[in-house]
């Protein structure tokens, strides 16, 4: 056993770490930090407060990304018939242009913007004297050179400065196209504390402009909605794949490979099924109230997950022949996870990880690593609320300033298509069932206990925690990725997979296991000492005579 | 086909751009001042600019990017982004203890007003920058120019460090532009075999080249020192390589400092190449060394034995505006034919000097400063050409008209090794045309009927 390995083992004292993370800051920064950095103590049925969703310290060099790049880059970005035109400066609409891995089918004639960047490049002249008529320009030139269904404008940080009534151009620009939807999102950079305040912004556009737009009904038995599935490394792909097998159809994907029509026809579906809780459950809260379909939580990432949320599906349409199917599927599937599984383990068991990922996937992912048998000593999330940590019964949460300007909105039963999908007694019978629904128990509770939760971690928190409890990978996105390499350990990144993927579903599984064992057993990490490093000593048997 | 909605026929766009062929000012600055040794970029911004260029950087550098950032919120919107500056450059101090802080700016705290000078007095006057330390400043709206604006807005701050004493040091300074870590080494050592003495700045080579030895720093060994900077006060002159990356540089320099400059394409190809040594050898007053003359022999060689398979080749170019000028001019040294030449950048000044060094030809070439990709393919899918020379997103085109492509320029996002093998000089001059070579001859190796399939080219 190699002396880094036999380090490894020493027991870490979680508050000696705590406080070592945060002993180099100045007192103010220190306090905070403090708050956001949690020791786990979860009991069974109270968790602990974590400080979360709070703004950013300036200088102090965070993983976290702008509101645009949650709504533009996140949401919106994976939609691949609708044209995204950023209004502002060039660089936001560079930046978000097919970095995120979001795969698409559009087959051999369908529509696919995907892979264009539009912009309308701002220039100092519009800076000064406002924007709003390059705008009408570039609406007018992209519905003339492609004539697409539908146009979403973003705005950018100047464009909220200088007042460009983006929404009023939209409607305009709608009204005279006639058959294009224009609308716009107030996504500019500086709103909110993080990615996730584009979330929010982009899920309440959506349902504005979009849903409910196609009233036409679907064919399929048992039609959902997946909710905050992004088709990241082709995840969606697998999903869809094992949807198709168990027969259950589904209406749209928010929003991984997702259409126009797709969001139009949503309020058609029975049953949503949230994946990223974070970045969807709004949308998922709306479509309740509004036409009144159920939503539950499910997790496609590992196996074992899988099976379970399948189950959990066949079981809301409470159908035998869907049960069945289900766990057929299942039957199916498993034996080729299980090996692989059980082949990965001999070398993964008893590694350790640790989780900076989003504010769904550090709490997904701990699945696949408990089947291949290693633990997640340290996680937490870059933009959550305390809700993704603690579970829904903490909400509502209390406003603050940076919320409180995120439009929240106000949406009641539609007079027409309300239908609930289940009567009261119906409902009651499913939870009595064990089947739960707007239920979100967070990350802290399937955490052990003296793990460290942490909020935003940061780069040099990151580089400490590495240090100081050497974990066998560590798991976060691209800025963090070559910093924890030169530490020497293993670094996947789970925003966008580096090049992997996919690690939903079943396949997924067995992806993700050989892409853990490839980077934790790996020989390419024992190069890093020269043999002449390694024994800096000469000695006279060395010397040539 | 990935880019299916593009259609042949050109019209013109008056307030949309397609694909872009440039991107926004703070990330070249962020790039400049990561070639300082010991300097953390800032950026004076909402947070997501930091991220986007951070994530940038590092797709195409495949090293670590550090920089901070002001995360401005909705109320810093408003009331302006000193409190959020003057709390960071404290926080960045205690905590990561560079010796200088590089700020540049972003459209936000551009629009807004924000004097970054004015902030850097109060810290100052507030103890917030400790002995030793630096803040610099550069202003780079996202509104106007590009990256190259950019990068070439804080290489010119970097000249505030300058000291000019009564004593001359007799190096030559040399601002090599927006070149990768590799072929800022290279200068330098096509510098030395020259017997000239020089000082680079920036300088990213051992910065974002840099060794895997299970220690992370966040400020590598690599980067121009402050000393290096204060003392291109004293230099003998300065050799500033692309007007667009470097002239601002150079020419503030002779202004403060009277440091007699001359701007240079960047050195890629024989003719950009000759012309930079033979500058390097009179400014410093030396002769050029036997082994430089041997490389330079070394890529004619090349070039006359390769020359079969360049003839007449039409070849389409989109790229920042220096490389791509030497480019052109390389590309037309070797008699292949550059027909559709774009640069995001804007500036008229672009396409004068493309037509000085297209005119004469024998055959139409377009060109266009603030182009974009989706012209470039337009122009393409009207005439086709042999080879595509362009950065990573030139791969959607190469596959959809089935164009063999060099990727060279920003961002490389899917292939690596440009951070280690220079194209700069003789000797990146000879990888330049290898690289070119292999493509067109793996495409006539998959074209070619079996009959006329052969064993040797």
């Amino acid at each position: 056993m190699s002396a880094v390995r036999e380090e490894k083992l020493v027991q870490w004292d979680p508050v000696d770490i705590k406080a070592k993370l945060i002993a180099k800051y100045p007192p103010k920064v220190a306090r905070k930090r403090a708050k956001q950095i949690m020791i786990n103590e979860a009991l069974e049925n109270e968790t602990p407060e974590i400080t979360a969703n709070v703004r950013t310290i300036p200088g102090i060099i965070t993983m976290r990304g702008c509101t645009y790049a949650g709504c533009k880059g996140v949401i919106m970005g994976p939609t691949r018939d609708i044209v995204n035109l950023v209004h502002g400066p060039i660089g936001c609409s560079f930046y978000a242009w097919l970095t995120r891995r979001n795969q698409t089918d559009p087959g051999e004639n369908g529509d696919n913007y995907i892979p264009y960047a539009f912009s309308t490049d701002m220039q100092e002249q519009d800076i000064i004297f406002g924007g709003e008529k390059k705008l009408e320009l570039a609406i007018q030139e992209a519905y003339d050179t492609f004539h697409p269904k539908s146009i979403a404008i973003f705005a950018t940080c100047p464009v909220g400065l200088i007042g460009d009534d983006i929404h009023t151009v939209a409607s305009t620009m709608k009204e005279k196209l006639g058959d294009c939807n224009v609308y716009a999102f107030s996504c500019e950079g500086y709103k909110g504390v993080s990615q996730s305040a584009g979330h929010h912004i982009a899920n309440n556009q959506v349902f504005r402009h979009i849903v409910g737009e196609n009233d036409e009904v679907k064919p399929g038995e048992f039609k959902i909605n997946l909710l905050g599935e992004y088709n990241i490394g082709g995840d969606g792909f697998e999903i869809d794949r094992i949807f198709a097998k168990c027969g259950i159809t589904c209406i749209s994907t928010f929003s991984g490979n997702a259409t126009y029509d797709q969001f139009a026809s949503a309020h058609t579906a029975d049953l949503n099924a949230v994946m990223c809780h974070r970045s969807i459950n709004y949308v998922a809260d709306m479509l309740e109230t509004k036409y009144g379909i159920p939503w539950i939580k499910v997790n496609f990432i590992g196996a074992e997950s899988t099976a379970k949320s399948l189950r959990k599906i066949a079981r809301y349409f409470d159908n035998t022949d869907l049960i069945d199917r289900v766990e057929k599927v299942i039957a199916e599937e498993m034996p080729e996870v299980e090996a692989a599984a059980a082949d990965v383990r001999k070398r993964t068991d008893g590694k350790t990880a640790m989780l900076f990922v989003g504010a769904s996937r550090a709490h997904h992912y701990q699945g696949l690593f408990s089947e291949m048998g290693m633990k997640v000593i340290s996680a937490g999330y870059e933009f959550a609320h305390r809700d993704d940590y603690e579970g829904r019964q903490v909400l509502p949460l209390k406003l603050d300033a940076d919320s409180r300007n995120i439009e929240e909105l106000e949406v009641v039963a539609d007079e027409t298509r309300f239908r609930p999908r289940k009567s009261p007694e119906e409902l009651a019978a499913l939870e009595e069932q064990g089947l739960d629904f707007e239920k979100y128990d967070g990350l802290i509770r399937d955490m052990d206990e003296n793990t460290l939760i942490i909020d935003d971690l940061n780069q040099y928190e990151a580089e400490k925690l590495v240090e100081l409890m050497k974990p066998d990978i560590f798991c976060a996105g691209i800025k963090e990725k070559f910093s924890i390499m030169k530490l020497g350990v293993p670094m996947k990144q789970l925003h966008s997979y580096d090049s992997g993927g996919p690690y939903a579903g079943f396949k997924g599984a067995v992806n993700f296991y050989h892409e853990i064992d490839r980077l934790t057993s790996s020989k390419v990490w024992s190069y890093l000492k020269a043999p002449w490093q390694e024994n800096p000593e000469l000695t006279a048997a060395y010397v040539w005579e | 086909m990935l880019l299916r909605h593009t259609p042949k026929e050109v019209t013109e766009r008056k307030g949309l751009v397609i694909n872009p062929a440039k991107t926004c000012q703070p990330i070249g600055a962020m790039y400049a001042a990561l070639g300082i040794h010991g300097c953390l970029p800032h950026s004076h911004g909402s947070q997501g600019c930091c991220a986007y260029h951070r994530s940038t950087l590092t797709r195409h550098y495949k090293e670590p990017i550090s920089a901070a950032t002001s995360s401005f919120t909705e109320g810093a919107s408003v009331f302006g982004g000193q409190s959020n500056l003057l709390q960071a450059i404290n926080n960045i101090f205690s905590v990561y203890e560079p010796t200088v802080i590089a700020v540049h700016t972003t459209c936000l705290s551009e629009t807004i007003g924000d004097d970054i000078p004015q902030i850097r007095k109060k810290a100052i006057m507030e103890g917030k920058i400790p002995e030793g330390s630096y803040v610099i400043g550069a202003s780079t709206p996202s509104y106007s120019g590009s990256h190259v604006t950019g990068f070439s807005t804080m290489v010119k701050s970097m000249v505030e460090f300058s000291e000019k004493s009564e004593k001359k040091n007799g190096r030559v300074n040399i601002i090599p532009g927006w070149v990768e870590p590799s072929d800022m080494e290279e200068i330098k050592r096509m510098a030395a075999l020259t017997g000239v003495e020089t000082i680079m700045f920036p300088d990213t080579s051992g910065v974002l080249n840099g060794p895997m030895t299970g220690e992370y720093k966040m400020f590598p060994d690599g980067g121009t020192t402050v000393e290096e900077l204060k003392s291109t006060g004293d230099s003998i002159g300065t050799l500033a390589l692309g007007e667009w990356c470097s002239a601002a540089a150079a020419r503030e320099l002779d202004k403060k400092c009277k440091v007699p400059c001359k701007v240079l394409d960047m050195p890629f190809g024989l003719q950009a190449t000759d012309r930079f040594v033979d500058a390097l050898r009179t400014i410093a007053g030396v002769s050029v060394s036997d082994e430089l003359a041997f490389e330079r022999g070394q890529l004619v060689d090349l070039i006359t034995d390769m020359h079969q398979y360049f003839y007449k080749k039409k070849v389409a170019i989109a790229g920042d505006p220096d490389q791509v000028i030497s480019m052109v001019e390389f590309l037309i040294s070797i008699d292949m034919c550059p027909v559709h030449i774009i640069t995001g950048t804007p500036g008229k000044k672009f396409e004068k000097r493309i037509a000085e060094l297209t005119e004469g030809l024998d055959y139409e070439v377009n060109v266009k400063a603030k182009g974009d990709l989706f012209l470039l393919h337009q122009w393409i899918k009207n005439e086709p050409v042999d080879l595509l020379i362009c950065n990573s997103y030139g791969k959607y085109i190469a596959r959809d008209e089935d164009v063999p492509l060099m990727r060279w320029g920003f961002p490389i996002l899917d292939r690596q090794g440009h951070q280690y093998f220079p194209t700069v000089g003789y000797k990146g001059g000879l990888r330049l045309l290898e690289t070119i070579l292999g493509l067109l001859l793996d495409r006539k190796d998959r074209d070619d009927p079996e009959t006329s399939f052969e064993l040797v080219q």
